[in-house]
């Protein structure tokens, strides 16, 4: 399959971990910030090709596992409506808030949707003028764009009838609060490809200056995430701390500006709660007030409230890197696909779910 | 005669982890393992069932039969490669063949929903009707509801199936031993795809179509040529994966795929990238992986490949004994990976 086999060419991918082995005197931690990377260096095994002292840690970037479980319990309430429509990307309906999930909802009566775009939940809406559609508007920087596009297409075409659940995250807030952390050890990130195809890296130069530590601007196939991890061990290993871009087939330095002025005409800026994590300052995106009629929020007047996680499950410290998911007393036993108590079990991109997932031997119940 | 117990009032499936039916409870994956075993397991309590092959294995005067059953529920009624009609055929022919059976006899239930267009129902009818001409095997008897509109999705189809099985073989999971090596007639996941192509509004269209077939008349030839088969089982729902660790842990062994072995079609491996769904993940309806000894290998591919239904034949691993997990994936790099069952409802990932 062209763009995919050339960079999952076991050859080339074991010839560059050879040279990292001969280069690599020191060890360092290296956490690649999306969930996507996580699950493809778990699925693929990167890490185990990896020399000793190399150590990959797992970012907060799977926005399925952050979204926090109020925000999934408002959600709950609202496709649980027999007025409400409510769509939703496909891994969001089995990612449980405080008591149960979507297609817990969907089963007892709820109309909850799939939609592969929020364009999709806009025409679903134009077609059902009856109903209140309600689109879960969740992820990075990724999806940010066409959920604007979403509602400023829909405000333009006066379509009354459509509404965002806004949970929107932005990455280096994120970045910054791990870097911050007393528990950090992180030497170097990782940065997310497909992020930055929307954002470029610019932004990131001010990040590696003040925190001393290399980005490197990475993809999710084999080879992708093996040089981005031999360029960032090559930075380390010569005292650099700079923003380098190895997934130049898909990222320029500037971003997509037109994703970019789309996000900026519809959202602000606001504090986030990250599940796991707890409140982010200037890390989350909402609607602007002139979109107001098309918020959920506001709409359904949904009260802040409380969710109670689990006091076993660290994913807190997972979302962090300052845990691996084996370390977890939960893991595999109270805590599985089936029954996550935590962030980084809901999601396939979760950590947790990936070891789950392909690791053999870890602990398991029978 | 004492009574058995059978009624036990305390649902064996805790209320606490689903108090309804979800649909992942009939995606072929982890949570229908444990419907059935914990729920219809527990109330039926027969040892046929215990035994998990396809079809249940009955001696009747001395006369082996196979008997099976299986609904067809699938949306849209028709898609690129076939129809609902000869997947019900196909469906519980397979069932029958992967047993070791030669299949003999169908029934068909219709669970129809007010409002149906009479043409559509004549072209399942008659599609039903081919399929089964061409497999070999009578329609012999039948059923017809009508529900409301509204209370169906057009027609549900249910086929049971009688077969014969007539020769000396014992074919079935506790007949696989560690050193077996493990092959599949042809490329995977391609019917899974050709309805999730057809059923979703992805925007871009597709060539996949479904690999829906009858694999009797290539079972008999396998039985005919006296090949000494441990085990054989049709992919479908769940896929490979879960067929596989099915089989792993009904046998107490493991499997071990080497990744680059399997046969995928690009367009399939492109259309699960795109949606972010393990191909092995991806049902198939005309594709078995069949378990033999290693010296027999090398004849078997040969003979598969020169069936219709086997040109792209393959062998993909190998059975060892119980190792870390039920079935294991090696892929290019030699990196190990665990290939476990389709967990809840196939979803496409955010990004």
């Amino acid at each position: 399959m062209k763009y995919i086999d050339e960079y999952r060419d076991a050859d080339a991918v074991g010839r560059l971990a050879d040279r990292l082995a001969t280069e690599v005197t020191r060890p360092w931690t290296i956490m690649e910030i999306c969930g996507g990377q996580t699950h493809a260096i778990v699925r693929f095994g990167i890490d185990e090709l990896l020399p000793d002292g190399v150590t990959l840690v797992h970012g907060p970037g799977c926005p399925v596992c952050v979204t926090s479980a109020a925000t999934i319990d408002a959600a709950l309430d609202l496709a649980a409506r027999p007025d409400v429509i409510f769509c939703s990307f496909g891994d969001m309906l089995r990612v449980p808030g405080s008591k149960m999930d979507l297609l817990t909802i969907r089963a007892g009566g709820g109309d909850v949707r799939t939609v592969y775009s929020p364009m999709d939940a806009v025409g679903i809406a134009q077609d059902n003028p009856e109903k209140k559609v309600v689109f879960f508007a969740i992820g990075f920087e990724t999806t940010a764009p066409t959920t604007a596009m979403a509602v400023y297409y829909a405000a333009r075409e006066n379509i009354g009838n459509f509404s965002l659940l806004v949970s929107h995250v932005l990455v280096i807030p994120a970045m910054e609060a791990i870097l911050s952390s007393p528990e950090s050890s992180i030497n170097g990130f990782l940065a997310a490809g497909h992020v930055c195809t929307v954002t470029g890296y610019n932004a990131y130069h001010a990040v590696a200056e003040k925190y001393r530590t290399p980005i490197v601007v990475t993809g999710f196939e084999p080879l992708d995430l093996m040089r981005g991890i031999y360029a960032c061990v090559r930075q380390l290993e010569s005292g650099k701390y700079e923003v380098d871009n190895q997934y130049a087939r898909a990222v320029r330095p500037e971003g997509n500006i037109p994703a970019l002025n789309t996000i900026d005409r519809v959202f602000e800026i606001c504090d986030r709660e990250w599940r796991g994590l707890g409140t982010i300052p200037h890390s989350g995106l909402k609607l602007k007030n002139e979109y107001a009629g098309h918020d959920a929020e506001l709409i359904f007047n949904v009260k802040p409230v409380i969710s109670a996680e689990s006091s076993v499950c660290i994913s807190g410290r997972i979302l962090q890197g300052a845990a691996k998911p084996p370390q977890c007393p939960a893991f595999g036993k109270q805590c599985t696909p089936e029954h996550p108590l935590g962030a980084t079990m809901v999601s396939s991109e979760g950590a947790c779910a990936a070891y789950y997932r392909y690791r053999p031997s870890h602990n398991r119940k029978e | 005669m004492t009574e058995k117990k059978i009624f036990n009032p305390v649902c064996p499936i805790p209320i606490s982890d689903y108090p309804v039916v979800l649909m992942a409870h009939g995606g072929g994956g982890t949570l229908t393992g444990q419907l059935i075993d914990k729920l219809f397991m527990a109330a039926f309590d027969s040892s046929q069932l215990e035994a998990r092959t396809d079809s249940a294995l009955l001696t009747v005067d001395r006369n082996r039969l196979a008997f099976t059953t299986d609904s067809f529920v699938v949306s849209p009624l028709f898609f690129p490669g076939g129809d609902i009609g000869s997947l019900a055929v196909y469906g519980t022919i397979n069932d029958l063949a992967t047993s070791g059976a030669r299949p003999l006899y169908l029934s068909a239930g219709f669970i129809i929903e007010e409002g149906l267009a009479m043409a559509t129902l004549w072209e399942i009818a008659l599609s039903m009707a081919t399929a089964a001409r061409a497999a070999g095997i009578a329609i012999v008897t039948g059923d017809t509801k009508v529900v409301e509109r509204g209370k169906g999705d057009g027609v549900y189809i249910n086929t049971s199936g009688i077969g014969i099985i007539d020769h000396n073989l014992d074919i079935g999971p506790a007949c696989i031993r560690p050193g077996d090596v493990v092959m599949v007639n042809g490329d995977i996941g391609r019917h899974g795809m050709a309805i999730m192509a057809a059923r979703e509004s992805l925007g871009f269209k597709s060539r996949i179509e479904s690999d829906a077939a009858s694999l009797s008349s290539m079972v008999q030839l396998l039985i005919r040529a006296e090949f000494e088969i441990h085990c054989l089982r049709d992919l479908t729902r769940g896929g490979l994966a879960s067929a596989a660790n099915e089989l792993a842990a009904t046998a107490g062994v493991t499997i071990e795929f080497e990744e680059p072995k399997i046969p995928v079609d690009e367009a399939v491996a492109g259309f699960c990238e795109v949606l972010g769904i393990d191909v092995c993940h991806s049902a198939c309806e005309g594709r078995m992986m069949i378990i033999l000894p290693e010296t027999q290998a090398p004849q078997c591919l040969q003979a598969l490949k020169n069936h219709d239904l086997g040109r792209g034949a393959a062998v993909i691993g190998r059975v060892t004994e119980a190792a870390s997990a039920p079935v294991i994936l090696v892929n290019a790099m030699g990196t190990r990976r665990i290939l476990s069952m389709l967990s809840g409802e196939q979803l496409p990932r955010i990004c």
